[in-house]
């Protein structure tokens, strides 16, 4: 149970960061990519709130032996930049771009009980279920 | 250009709450808050993965109430897509996201803040990539919700 608490309210926070940051309405999300039409800057403020917090933190954190609530910390151990990565990234970004929803905003926005959102989050674990199909590891 | 600084306020702020939570759970479980990560394996991971990951997921729902309650408003979502593109930009967001491992929160605000360059060109990647679907989807097609 104890190992739970941090991811409860670690996910908690993000969903209530996400709601405030209106990082969750995807006509802010499409208004910042939108560079050449009426460019809606304020979502680079969301990512660099969290970078910002992040940068000087995430050292701090790493810097001791273990996690407070599980034996080991868990980190991506790929660090080269192969086609995977490339081929992977582009294709999210367009499939962002297309409806301005991504991953985090896609499960909380399921609250609102917006129909094109839970549309979205089945495609979206739809398309993670053919990645898995394809790539049977 | 709409630059308006009641809108960026609550943008920070909540980016920092983002920032201050993916530290909370490297801290607490040694875990990257990347979600398409954290959702990804909710199939097939081994059942000692999958609560986990679960909590997590319904955790960012709680928290978008959390901010219905907080506001006194409900959330301002505008889809920006049909049914058609939605269905399809679901499919590439899932399947890139899995094949690049990571996406917004994985590669972007945890891999930056490993300043990872891996993470650095994944950032770089999508974002082009998202601004240039945009702009054929605003400007070239002349589709507009």
């Amino acid at each position: 149970m104890n190992r739970y608490l941090g991811v409860i309210a670690s996910s908690i926070l993000f969903g209530l960061g996400l709601a405030m940051s209106s990082m969750i309405d995807p006509a802010r999300v499409i208004g910042f990519l939108d560079v050449a039409g009426h460019w809606d800057p304020t979502l680079a403020f969301v990512m660099g709130g969290a970078v910002l917090v992040g940068l000087p933190l995430f050292p701090l954190v790493l810097r001791r032996e273990r996690p407070l609530l599980e034996p080991r910390f868990r980190l991506p151990a790929t660090t080269a930049i192969d086609r995977r990565l490339i081929a992977g990234a582009a294709i999210f970004g367009i499939g962002w771009g297309m409806v301005g929803i991504c991953p985090g905003p896609g499960f909380a926005g399921l609250v609102s009980g917006v129909p094109l959102i839970a549309l979205f989050v089945v495609a979206m674990l739809a398309g993670m279920g053919v990645y898995r199909v394809l790539h049977r590891q | 250009m709409n630059f308006n600084l009641y809108e960026y306020l609550p943008a920070l702020a909540g980016g920092i709450l983002i920032g201050l939570a993916s530290v909370l759970l490297l801290w607490s479980n040694g875990r990257i808050a990347g979600i398409s990560g954290i959702s990804g394996g909710l199939f097939g991971a081994p059942s000692g993965e999958r609560l986990w990951r679960l909590l997590f997921v319904a955790g960012l729902m709680l928290g978008a109430l959390l901010w219905i309650a907080l506001s006194g408003h409900p959330l301002k979502i505008e889809p920006q897509a049909g049914v058609g593109l939605t269905l399809l930009g679901g499919l590439l967001v899932g399947y890139g996201t899995r094949l690049g491992n990571g996406c917004t929160s994985g590669h972007g605000v945890c891999g930056l803040s490993r300043r990872s360059p891996r993470s650095l060109a994944a950032v770089l990647i999508f974002m082009f990539c998202a601004g240039v679907t945009v702009f054929v989807i605003r400007h070239v097609l002349g589709v507009s919700p």
